[in-house]
This record gives C-alpha cells, sequence and structure tokens, in this order.
C-alpha cells in the first residue's frame, strides 16, 4: 500500500513487490476487458450512446447552476431536505447531525467513492459513530483495516483463504470453507441482522435527475437497495456533477454503465427513488450535494471533463500501467487514468504532481471511456500545469514516474508506445503552450532509444 | 448552510462563465425497434436465463400452476404477496399466501418468498422494471425474500431500454413512484471475481411470462 507522502513511482515498486495483486489483477483486467468488448459489440448504437452521452455531461457541466437549483426544488417539493457542502468536512458534518437526530449509533453504507473521498467513515467514528460497509468486498476491507485496489472489485488484491481467514478472526468464527459462495452467505447472515436494526442509511447516487429529483444508485448485490430502502432515515451524498438533465436522459447512461462496468448487458439491481414515497422507504431523506473541489475542476476548460466520469473502471481495466500496479499505487480513492486525471484536480496539483505522469498516454483510456474522456489530452495539460505549479519538483516526479513505466523490459508494451505519443506530442505542440519538460527527461531513460523512431531520437539529439 | 449553497453557486457561475452553451445532444441511438412481440418475449426469455434466472412461458390462464410448481421446486410454502396481485394468478395454487398489508420486516424475514407483478420488461438486456404499483407492492417485498417469483404479461415486453423509461415516465415525474430494475438475482463477483448469486437480494429470480393470446 502506498504510504502517505508517498509519490507513485515509490508506491508503484513497493506494490509491485506483491505478487498475489499482481496474479489477481492481471486476471480480473483481462476478464472484464473481454467481457465488456463482447457486450459493447453487440449493440449497433455504441458509437451514438457514447456520443449523447458526453454531450449531455457537457450541457450539465455548462449550465450546472441552473441544473442544481432545479434539482435542490424538486427534491424538495418530493418532500427531501437538500443540505449543500463546501468541502467532505461539511458533508460529513450532516450525517453526523442527522445520525445524531435519531439516536443512531451505526449507519449502514452502500460503497461509494463521495464517501471515500470525503472520509466520512474516519469523520463519523470521532463522533462515536460507526459506518458499516454493506458491500461484500468494502466489508472485507473494512474487517481488515485494508483499501480499496480496483473501483468495482475493491478486494480483487485478497483471495479465498485470505478472506476465510480474515472472517474467521471476525464476523464467522468456526468457517471452514473458503468457497465463495460460503463466504458470501457468512456475510449474508452478518448484515442482514444489521439492516433490520439500522435507523440511518447512507448511500451515494450514480446519476440525480434535475427535472425530477430522482436518485439512481447502480448495484449487483442488493445492499444498496437494502440501504436505501430499509431504514426509516436516507442520507444520499452526491458529487454535484452528477446530475443529468431529465429522467430521460438516463436512457443513455443506464446503458453506458453496466455495459462498461462489469460487462454486463445490465447490473443486477438500478434503484430509482424520488424524495419520500408514502409506504415504501424511508419517511426521511436527506440529500447532500458536494462540492469538495469539484467547482475548482469546473474552472479548467480542459480538465472540466473529468467531471463527466461515470466512474465504470473501464480506463483502469485497459491501462498497461493500472493492470501491473494496481490501485494502491495511485495513492488516491479514484485510481487509474480517472484517478491521474480527477484527483490532482480535486485536490490542487501541487498536491498530487506525479499522477499526471502515471501513465503512457496509449490512448487505450480514451477508447474505452463510455463518456469520451479524452484523458490522454487532460493527462498533457495536467503535466504542463504540474510543472508550471511545482516547478523542479514537479519535473523530478515527472522523471521518476516516466522512468518508471518505461525501464524494465517487462514494460516493454508500454513503452513501445512512445514513438506514438512522441509524435502526437510533437503535433499537438501549438495546442499545448511548449512541450512539457518530462519529455526531454524521457530521453534520457536508456531503454528508450532504440524502440524511439528515428525522427524522436534525432530532434531530441539535437536539443540536448 | 445557505452560505454554503450561495458560495458553491457562485464558484460554479464563475466556473462556466465562459463558456458557450453547447448544441443540444446528438441522439441517433436506438429508441424503437421494429421487431413483433412474439421475437421481443423470445429475447426477454433468453436473456433472464443469461443472468441464471429461471424463465418459463405459460398461457396466461397457467400462471398459478406455474407458480405452485415454481414454489415446490424451491421448497417454498410460504410466500408474500403484493397487495394487489391479481387473484387469478395464485387461485387454487395450494400455497401459503400472506398479503402484504404492512408486514413487518421481521415478519417478510421470515417467509419463503414472494410472489409479484412487473411493469414493464426490456427484451434486450433482460430486464423487469417494478414500479410500485398495487400489484408489485413496496420496495422491500421484492427484496427481503429469498426467491422472487415475478409475473411478466406479453404486452409488457419491450425492446429497448428507452422505451421501457418512456413508459414509466409518468409513474415518476407525476407520481414519484419508485423504480426498480431487476436483472437477474442479486450477484457478486468480489471474491477472485467468481460470480455467486445472491448476497442480499434474492439469491434464486423466477419469471414466468404469459404468452400472446391466440
Ligand atoms: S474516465 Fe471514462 S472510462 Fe474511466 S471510469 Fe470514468 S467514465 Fe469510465
Amino acid at each position: 500500500m502506498r504510504a502517505p507522502g508517498e509519490s507513485f513511482p515509490a508506491a508503484a515498486h513497493h506494490e509491485l513487490a506483491n505478487p498475489q495483486l499482481r496474479a489477481n489483477l492481471a486476471n480480473a483486467t483481462t476478464t472484464i476487458r473481454t467481457k465488456r468488448a463482447r457486450v459493447v459489440e453487440e449493440l449497433p448504437d455504441w458509437q451514438a450512446l457514447r456520443d449523447a452521452g458526453s454531450a449531455i455531461k457537457a450541457d450539465v457541466m455548462a449550465n450546472l447552476d441552473t441544473y442544481l437549483l432545479e434539482f435542490e426544488a424538486a427534491l424538495t417539493a418530493a418532500g427531501a431536505t437538500v443540505h449543500w457542502a463546501r468541502d467532505g468536512a461539511e458533508a460529513c458534518a450532516v450525517v453526523a447531525q442527522v445520525a445524531r437526530a435519531h439516536g443512531a449509533q451505526e449507519v449502514v453504507k452502500v460503497k461509494s467513492l463521495a464517501t471515500d473521498e470525503i472520509e466520512l467513515n474516519r469523520s463519523l467514528a470521532q463522533e462515536g459513530i460507526h459506518a458499516l460497509e454493506t458491500d461484500f468486498a468494502e466489508l472485507i476491507l473494512q474487517l481488515d483495516g485494508d483499501w480499496s485496489s480496483h473501483i468495482l472489485v475493491p478486494a480483487i488484491h485478497r483471495n479465498r483463504t485470505e478472506i476465510r481467514d480474515l472472517f474467521r478472526r471476525t464476523i464467522a468464527p468456526g468457517i471452514e470453507s473458503d468457497e465463495p459462495a460460503v463466504l458470501a452467505e457468512a456475510a449474508r447472515l452478518h448484515l442482514r441482522e444489521r439492516f433490520l436494526e439500522a435507523k440511518v442509511g447512507v448511500s451515494g447516487a450514480n446519476f440525480g435527475v434535475a427535472r425530477t429529483g430522482t436518485l439512481c444508485v447502480v448495484e449487483s448485490e442488493g445492499n444498496g437497495r437494502m440501504c436505501t430502502t430499509l431504514p426509516p432515515v436516507l442520507v444520499t451524498i452526491i458529487g454535484i456533477e452528477k446530475l443529468v438533465p431529465t429522467l430521460a436522459d438516463l436512457e443513455v447512461f443506464l446503458q453506458l454503465l453496466p455495459r462498461s462496468a462489469t460487462g454486463e448487458r445490465m447490473n443486477p439491481y438500478t434503484s430509482l427513488w424520488t424524495g419520500v414515497s408514502d409506504g415504501d422507504g424511508p419517511q426521511e431523506l436527506h440529500v447532500v450535494l458536494l462540492d469538495n473541489g469539484r467547482t475548482r475542476v469546473l474552472a479548467d476548460e480542459i480538465g472540466r471533463q473529468a467531471l463527466h466520469c461515470i466512474r465504470c473502471s473501464a480506463c483502469l481495466n485497459v491501462c498497461p500501467v493500472y493492470s501491473r500496479t494496481g490501485g494502491h499505487a495511485y495513492g488516491s480513492v479514484y485510481p487509474g487514468p480517472i484517478g491521474a486525471i480527477l484527483t490532482p484536480q480535486l485536490i490542487g496539483i501541487e498536491n498530487a504532481p506525479s499522477l499526471p505522469f502515471a501513465s503512457s498516454l496509449c490512448g487505450a483510456c480514451y477508447e474505452v471511456c463510455p463518456v469520451k474522456i479524452d484523458i490522454p489530452r487532460v493527462l498533457l495539460h495536467l503535466r504542463a500545469r504540474a510543472v508550471d505549479t511545482v516547478g523542479g519538483r514537479g519535473e523530478r516526479s515527472a522523471m521518476r514516474a516516466a522512468a518508471w513505466v518505461f525501464a524494465r523490459g517487462s514494460r516493454l508494451r508500454a513503452a513501445q508506445r512512445l514513438g506514438r505519443i512522441a509524435q502526437r506530442l510533437l503535433l499537438s505542440g501549438g495546442v499545448i503552450r511548449r512541450l512539457p519538460p518530462p519529455l526531454s527527461a524521457w530521453t534520457r531513460t536508456r531503454d528508450l532509444r532504440p524502440l524511439a523512431p528515428r525522427g524522436f531520437v534525432e530532434e531530441r539529439g539535437e536539443r540536448e | 448552510m445557505s452560505e454554503a449553497r450561495d458560495q458553491i453557486l457562485a464558484r460554479v457561475r464563475g466556473a462556466i462563465a465562459q463558456t458557450p452553451r453547447p448544441a443540444a445532444a446528438p441522439r441517433a441511438y436506438r429508441r424503437a425497434d421494429p421487431r413483433g412481440q412474439a421475437e421481443l418475449i423470445e429475447q426477454f426469455c433468453e436473456r433472464v436465463g443469461d443472468y441464471r434466472a429461471e424463465v418459463q412461458r405459460v398461457r396466461a390462464d397457467r400462471v398459478a400452476d406455474a407458480i405452485r410448481t415454481a414454489a415446490q421446486r424451491h421448497r417454498a410454502q410460504r410466500l408474500a404477496v403484493a397487495p394487489g396481485l391479481p387473484q387469478r394468478w395464485t387461485a387454487g395454487c395450494g400455497l401459503q399466501l400472506v398479503p402484504d398489508d404492512g408486514l413487518a420486516v421481521r415478519e417478510l424475514d421470515t417467509l419463503d418468498g414472494v410472489i409479484s407483478g412487473a411493469s414493464v420488461a426490456i427484451a434486450e438486456t433482460g430486464t423487469i422494471v417494478l414500479s410500485g404499483a398495487p400489484h408489485e407492492g413496496r420496495r422491500l417485498l421484492s427484496l427481503v425474500p429469498d426467491l422472487h417469483i415475478c409475473v411478466v404479461e406479453h404486452q409488457q415486453v419491450v425492446g429497448l431500454l428507452p422505451q421501457a423509461l418512456e413508459r414509466l415516465h409518468g409513474a415518476v415525474s407525476d407520481e414519484r413512484r419508485p423504480l426498480t430494475f431487476i436483472s437477474g438475482p442479486s450477484a457478486t463477483s468480489d471474491i477472485e471475481l467468481q460470480r455467486v448469486e445472491g448476497v442480499h437480494g434474492p439469491r434464486r429470480l423466477v419469471v414466468i411470462v404469459t404468452q400472446e393470446p391466440s
């Protein structure tokens, strides 16, 4: 795991030493990639859906103030209470306050990256409130004080025997078998009672519909349905960028997301709820609109497209860097290519200057992204910004990341792409005000010379 | 808190001040399906099956028989039923039926299964959509018991997801009813990517599709 303050290259080295992680990750990313490709090919209008998804998100960003107000009004009319949170602390305070008002010492929680981002669990713990993770993988990580390595299958770095031993020590003493079905049953039994007891549920949301105030959670296990319907009180935390204008727009994203994420035609459960329904589900609904750096991202015209992300994790699964290092190396809640462009913008590039360099710019992420986020372009843009912002320090961390990506024979595939990258960089020189200095650093990495196209080497040679 | 609201809105406005209004989103994807009902039902059944749910096509007057045999197969005796479930679907099925007239969750948890109808079904994805109508019941009902038997009527099957949402538009925007899209039984692939049916939702899903009257 990445120690606090450790940069991407240092953490990546660390993670590479973990063979279990590497084997599981390689297996996971390959399997999901294959499944995804199969169900995407099946749709004759996949590209049209991507175009629509991308355009809808661009519209949301361009009119975000209008949509936020519309969303707030619709939610209020539907009986919900709307809270606005400038940062994580404000969002956490709302949850704590609601839990306290209902005398709840425990809240049941469905996996949500937004709540991970604001470290809700830790913050609640300080208030004496336990946040119980109910997603199977999150439960495993929580029981072991570990953290996620993949957006979608967060415990993919653990194997069944480890999990059986963990359960034996914690929730299921005496459990013998390490069959996944038996382990899932143990989790089901453990959590069922807690669901029935829970007074307050906490969720994120995949989408919020501005026109109607409808919230949407996409999931597989049913713990999301449990958390959003069983407890009498529900708090939903949603990033301000997660809005879509109308209900009809969901027809695009509910097709794009499951196929890109788990490679299924549709995920087992998708829940939509609009405020409070009489006699069905929570009778008190709080919705927290979370900024926490999002308006900062929005202010960057090129970087803003990172906010279009629907968290499908397709870009992780195709990324040659991610599939070797895993999520921990990124040291952020959002790993992989999306993490490399989103995290530095959310927390300030000066706080994560090496992340935009944790990529080989091969372009695979852009090709699979269901909402067509041009990740390579944003990476280049952020590299330039990193260098401008932190100067020498940025360059050094950039060099280390670049050197790490390209240093060894095992990373040959990534390195072979350098020719294309170089061309793209040189060609797009007019767009990016100047070539980011790390580029010159790359040529100093010995292994690269023979692989790079001749023109590139000559050009560099002249400069050095 | 209104201070936070004002500040977030001001930041948003500042961030997008220079952004030109983008063109309307292109919608070149499919929103209509030319196929006939028989073909849609065929595909729906096949795709529900792909999720390892059980699917059965029966004559509209044979639903009760199908429910009985499905319940027997899963050794389910006591089943909750949605309050507005058509009586003809269960008449003479010989099962112990518990209508949901506000059952406590703990009571529901002791039952062997639940029988509900649906609002719409999507052929291309093998999805059933419930919208909290009386023949479907509240959301808990199709969630807490371990077996869900769901009756889909032939005219409820549409080809594509956009068509399903269109049909449900009024239920959400006018009546604010919750929607639940169900595609197969609850599942997890969290351990070594091996798919396991059922963590929290029903582990077994039986879909009974009525045939077009001939
Ligand atoms: S950036 Fe695109 S591909 Fe990556 S997680 Fe987000 S939506 Fe998916």
